[in-house]
């Protein structure tokens, strides 16, 4: 099989050291198993994820991403830019559509580039890496590829809010997205088609500086997943990953919960079904064990 | 009428829907809200909002600025787009907010609590100086955002969680050196600024021009 | 020939009828019991080859009447059409296997049913005839409309495309109705952006120039008398009157102005700058296009407040408790005339709920706020006048604000009240219905003026019907029949005419028009039986029979929908139509072994409305639900026809019980007939006392509201029902 090429926009959150390090890894993983090779966009920059807006107006924060694009296009021409981070395909796609569609914002866009030396043509289609493996790869390549079925493990798919909205995964809906139930269950795994936190606000960029209020959030997205008896909660975006994982102390501290719920990616579940090591699934990077894909990544 | 602030509002006659839709990302659409209240229902910190986006742009229409401009309502949204994905009029809601909590902001009119004004200010701060944002740095800005008491204590509670992180190699205490940066640190910096002058220049326009 | 009773009767074995049923002893029960004189049965009946046989035997064995034991009623219609010949149905297969398992248990009561269905339709076709069309046929094709508004005029010109003759009464000077009072129209097509011309001199122009079409200006309908395909009416104008006939009527009598003194706590009556919808076009038509100016001052408008449902949707003494349904679209509209020459004008537009139907509605509502027309839910609490105008004060509903605005002008959106002429049958007087004047001077014996149904509107069969009045060749369409903006109004008289037009055709074939389009039969009465108890003319639902002058019932065959409700009705059971009478379902009533008491063998007679109920039994027997092998159904042109004298027949004859299946009754009546299953209950109401006096538990007979949709509920109501009966035991009559 012939190597498929992508511009890769990673995003300040998947940088070494950063919160969504393991998240690369993972994605590394399964871009060897399929045959993906995903090109670096040289010397991106932060997106401004939905939280810049405080600092930032609408066309300097536009320009942040169109300088990404105008990398791409010079130095990955003819790749569609691909980003594993919710906030940075936003961003990116947001972007994209921002300008085709309004001239003078596109034109001004340009002029502030320019003094980085750069032009944007802006004609390059903005992906989510989870379209790349359903519409490109294919649920049925996805599944050839398994060398350990994740059978027996109960899985609730924690969407999210960003890779689901505005845009979405092409063909899913808003309300009910089933990607990621399929994704599972073409790892062998068992896909709990009742949780209903599925797309729920764990707070986004608030978690932060909304603490209370998003663990609430969070909290409902963790009762429910135990209410339908998950193993684990599965999601493909960064910000929820961090936010459903390391508050579950908190949330017990302030709540008498007993949470100890495992958050893995979708791609460190993929990885560990594909065979790979721990380390090379992303599995050293969770706060919370997933102790039945340690056993199998082990063996 | 050069400073926006002086604007006297009129009731229900569009004078403040007419400075938004001047000056907000997308405050064009605010008119065509038809007050559904799917918004409002849609919103996961709806219960903390003093007005939800609903109210908001019938604010807006009935010429309630100061309410609306220093109301806490746009720095309680997540960002989540449920509203703007079930709007049946498909008003670009989550935009809106964003824009309305920028032009309050740079008005002067953003609320001092809750601190996300503040703390999105930071984080933007963060990411123009190297052009990628520093997690830690911005973290450790967040806890001190109160002065440095509070942030101390701040900074105890999360002590499991960022040892968690630099455990698992999720966060590196080496950031606080300078860490991830982008090379083309000049030319990113020259761009936001000319974008930040276009910007400026439009909205001292429509000023000039009475909005 | 008619006078010859030649029964033959005809099996099929095919749809597994043959497997199912001892053909054999169904040929014996067609022989014996029914006295058919030639009895056959067939593999495949409805094919060629079974429907040649039938004909053959019709041509060279003379039979003049056929009895088809086989499907439904309902089912091949076309191929068991023979027009020469009475036709009956034994329904064998939706009426008996398929609603009965397939069981050795079950063998002997379905076996029993198929067999008395046979017996039941020899019975029924012995007493029909073939029916012949009315003799009083007429046809005259040239229709009546009577107001020369947008409905009317819209019914004239389409009318006299489709090639028939239009004289049109209209009261005023002029042609136009409250459109030609409007300065535009509501967008009609897309984008629906703008206000958009009336139309309405391009119409008046295309009905001057129209050979076919005749115009009364200033005139009234002074009387009316016949029946479809012969109207006669006498046209008033200035003292003058003419007569004309018309093969039949469309009603556009349109609406009349909401009284704004009604509405003095919002400046109604009171206050010079406070004005409704069409006084606002008064002010749009005196600015021809420059500045709009208040009454008061003469002064430009440079802010105005539009109210929604003024006086509307409310059940306040004096307001109108529904919808217009014109009137938020309408204020888009007015609201446009301001905003689209001065942009600066403030517009506001005060609502509780805004409802913009119609194609374009959404699409011009979004354009009235592009236009920065605001938007505001809020209920006003009164408009009083302050230093320089009018002021509002109103409840912002989602602010939770109170709010105090002065405007220079107020536009109060009330409402259309239906002009529909004098309510024959008195119902409660209330503001909607403050007309009294007749529109159509009728001179039926049952009012001068279409029935109404509520709020003055007048009565239609909303759901199946909607241009049917209750009076059969009078149409109404626009604002009178519900209200109604431009577009509606259009649609509505389109096909009113259509429906006119069906009906003087219809009738100068002398067949009936409505429901049952194409029936030949109607009802005739035998003078000698007849008591002159006028029951008949009373109940008839559509105000067919007038008298004659001897006192007697007088049938306007053209003006008969078929019901059969006169004849339900007529205590000495005089009136019968050909192929539907009292014997021929007091016959099948009779024609059936009832078993005994010890038997443990129930029987149940169900009279089925053949429009709803009927159908939903076939449909549950598509199912193949199961019901009771207890039950005999007979089904009925409507409920309103089933004659007291069929439920003594039943119970004097043994049966344990009868069941009475009918439409909806009430003010959402689906009646196909309007008042035939509210005339059923009512009589059954009666026989309470008439049961007790045989000593039978009032149960014994029960009617029930069924829909065509209630395919799981009726065999339910039946199982039970029969469960019931079983409880309360065999009826005492059994034996005698
Ligand atoms: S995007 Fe913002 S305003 Fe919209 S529902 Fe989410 S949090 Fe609320
Ligand atoms: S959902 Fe849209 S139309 Fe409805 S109230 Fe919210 S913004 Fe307005
Ligand atoms: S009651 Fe029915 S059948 Fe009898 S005259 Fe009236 S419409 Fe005709």
């Amino acid at each position: 099989m012939a190597k498929r090429d992508y511009s890769f926009y990673p995003g300040c959150s998947s940088q070494k050291g950063a919160s969504a390090s393991n998240c690369t890894t993972s994605i590394n993983a399964i871009c060897d198993v399929l045959k993906i090779q995903l090109n670096e966009i040289p010397d991106w920059n932060c997106c401004s994820a939905s939280i810049g807006y405080a600092g930032g107006g609408e066309l300097p924060r536009l320009t942040l991403s169109a300088r990404n694009l105008a990398l791409s296009e010079q130095h990955n021409p003819g790749q569609d830019v691909v980003a594993t981070c919710a906030a940075c395909w936003l961003a990116t796609r947001e972007t994209t559509e921002r300008l085709a569609h309004d001239d003078q914002l596109f034109t001004e866009t340009k002029i502030a580039l320019k003094e980085a030396g750069l032009t944007l043509q802006n004609k390059t289609p903005v992906r989510h890496f989870v379209e790349v493996l359903i519409e490109d790869v294919g649920y049925d390549a996805l599944k050839a590829a398994v060398k350990k079925p994740l059978t027996g493990i109960k899985i609730a798919s924690y969407v999210g809010c960003q890779t689901n909205r505005p845009f979405g995964i092409a063909g899913e809906s808003f309300e009910n997205p089933l990607y990621l139930d399929k994704l599972t269950e073409a790892m062998g795994a068992t896909a709990l088609k009742d949780y209903d936190k599925k797309v729920a606000c764990c707070g986004g960029a608030l978690a932060f500086s909304e603490p209370e209020k998003s663990q609430d959030l969070i909290k409902d997205i963790l009762q429910a997943a135990y209410d339908v008896g998950a193993d684990m909660i599965v999601t493909p975006c960064p910000v929820c990953q961090m936010n459903v994982e390391v508050y579950q102390g908190l949330i017990n501290q302030r709540h008498g919960t007993n949470f100890n719920m495992p958050v893995v990616y979708y791609s460190t579940l993929m990885a560990v079904a594909y065979g790979k090591s721990a380390s090379e699934s992303g599995l050293d990077g969770q706060v919370i064990r997933a102790k039945q894909l340690d056993a199998l990544a082990g063996r | 009428m050069s400073n926006p602030n002086q604007t006297i509002p009129g009731q229900y006659r569009g004078n403040f829907l007419r400075e938004v839709e001047a000056n907000v990302e997308e405050g064009e659409w605010v008119k065509m809200c038809m007050q559904c209240g799917v918004c409002a229902g849609s919103c996961p910190l709806g219960p903390y909002w003093d007005y939800p986006p609903q109210q908001i742009f019938m604010m807006i229409r009935a010429g309630k600025r100061e309410e609306v401009l220093s109301s806490t309502s746009m720095w309680m949204c997540t960002s989540c787009y449920n509203c703007m994905v079930r709007c049946p009029r498909e008003l670009p809601i989550t935009h809106i907010m964003h824009g309305l909590a920028t032009y309050a902001k740079r008005i002067g009119k953003a609320p001092q609590t809750p601190i996300t004004p503040r703390f999105a200010q930071k984080f933007w701060d963060n990411l123009t100086v190297t052009g990628r944002v520093n997690e830690l740095k911005l973290g450790l800005a967040l806890y001190f955002i109160n002065g440095i008491g509070e942030g101390i204590q701040t900074a105890m509670k999360m002590q499991d969680i960022g040892l968690g992180m630099l455990k698992t190699k999720r966060m590196s205490p080496f950031e606080i050196l300078g860490g991830h940066g982008i090379k083309d640190k000049a030319g990113f910096r020259a761009m936001l600024k000319k974008a930040e002058e276009i910007e400026l220049a439009k909205i001292a326009k429509n000023q000039v021009a009475g909005v | 020939m008619a006078d010859i009773i030649k029964i033959g009767a005809y099996l099929c074995k095919g749809c597994g009828l043959g497997e199912r049923l001892n053909i054999g002893a169904l040929e014996n029960a067609a022989k014996r019991a029914g006295k058919a004189s030639v009895v056959r049965s067939h593999g495949f009946l409805c094919n060629q080859e079974g429907v040649e046989l039938i004909k053959a035997d019709i041509e060279k064995e003379g039979v003049t009447r056929v009895v088809i034991a086989a499907c439904s009623r309902r089912a091949k219609t076309e191929a068991f059409r023979f027009d020469e010949v009475a036709v009956s149905r034994a329904n064998l297969r939706e009426g008996v296997i398929w609603i009965r398992p397939d069981t050795k248990e079950a063998k002997e009561t379905t076996q029993e049913m198929a067999e008395d269905y046979v017996r039941m339709a020899c019975a029924e076709v012995r007493r029909m005839t073939l029916p012949t069309a009315n003799p009083k046929a007429a046809l005259n094709r040239r229709i009546l409309v009577v107001g020369g508004g947008i409905s009317g005029m819209t019914a004239a010109l389409e009318a006299s495309q489709a090639g028939y003759g239009v004289t049109i009464v209209e009261k005023t000077d002029r042609l136009g109705g409250w459109a030609g009072r409007l300065y535009k129209r509501v967008a009609d097509r897309y984008p629906f952006a703008d206000p958009a011309d009336t139309g309405v001199a391009d119409m008046v122009k295309a009905i001057q120039s129209d050979a076919k079409i005749t115009v009364h200006l200033n005139a009234l309908v002074s009387r009316t008398s016949g029946a479809p395909g012969r109207f006669e009416v006498e046209i008033t104008s200035g003292g003058a009157a003419t007569n004309e006939t018309f093969g039949s009527i469309i009603q556009a009598s349109g609406f009349t102005r909401y009284d704004l003194a009604n509405l003095p706590e919002m400046g109604g009556g009171t206050l010079k700058d406070v004005v409704d919808q069409a006084g606002l076009e008064e002010l749009a038509l005196a600015a021809a296009g420059g500045p709009i100016k208040r009454p008061s001052d003469g002064r430009e408008v440079r802010s105005v407040i539009f109210v929604q449902c003024a006086g509307q949707r409310s059940e306040k003494p004096g307001h109108l408790p529904y919808c217009s349904g014109f009137c938020c679209t309408t204020s888009i509209k007015q609201a446009m005339y301001f905003k689209d020459r001065n942009p600066e004008i403030d517009t506001v537009v005060l609502f509780s709920d805004l409802r913009t139907p119609g194609a374009g509605g959404e699409d011009f509502y979004r354009n009235g706020q592009r236009k920065g027309v605001t938007f505001a839910k809020g209920s006003v609490r009164a408009v009083v006048q302050g230093e320089a105008g009018p002021v509002v004060q109103f409840q912002d509903e989602i602010l939770n604000d109170s709010v105090s605005m002065p405007v220079d002008l107020v536009v109060l959106a009330t409402g259309q009240v239906a002009n529909a002429g004098v309510n024959i049958e008195n119902a409660p007087e209330s503001a909607e219905s403050v007309q009294k004047v007749s529109i159509l001077n009728l001179t039926y014996r049952q009012g001068p003026d279409v029935p109404q149904l509520k709020h003055g509107f007048s009565d239609s069969h909303f759901i199946c019907f909607p241009y049917e009045t209750r009076r059969t060749g009078i149409y109404t369409a626009g604002p009178v029949r519900r209200p109604m903006d431009i577009a509606q109004a259009m649609e509505d008289a389109t096909g009113a005419t259509l429906k006119a037009i069906q009906t003087l055709e219809n009738a100068g074939l002398g067949r009936a028009a409505h429901p049952r389009v194409g029936d030949l039969s109607f009802p005739t009465f035998r003078r000698e039986g007849c008591t002159q108890c006028k029951r008949c003319t009373v109940e008839c639902p559509f105000g067919a029979i007038d008298e004659d002058e001897q006192r007697y019932p007088q049938f306007n065959e053209a003006r008969c929908r078929r019901c059969g409700t006169c004849m339900g009705a007529c205590p000495v059971r005089v009136i019968s139509f050909e192929n539907y009478s009292v014997e021929t379902v007091g016959q099948q009533v009779k024609s059936l072994e009832i078993p005994d008491e010890f038997s443990g063998k129930p029987r149940v007679l169900i009279f089925a409305c053949e429009n709803d109920a009927y159908p939903a039994l076939d449909m549950a027997a598509q199912n193949r639900l199961e019901y009771s092998a207890y039950v005999r159904v007979i089904p009925v042109r409507c409920l309103g026809s089933v004659n007291t004298i069929w439920l003594n027949d039943a119970l004097n004859n043994g049966y344990d019980g009868v069941m009475l299946m009918g439409c909806q009754k009430g003010e959402n009546y689906q009646c196909h007939f309007v008042k035939g299953s509210e005339m059923a209950y009512y009589r059954m109401s009666k026989i309470g006392d008439t049961l007790k006096g045989m000593n039978l538990d009032t149960e014994r007979v029960t009617t029930y509201e069924v829909a065509i949709t209630d395919i799981h509920r009726i065999p339910k109501l039946i199982n039970d029902y029969i469960a019931m009966i079983e409880k309360i035991g065999p009826s005492p009559f059994k034996g005698f």
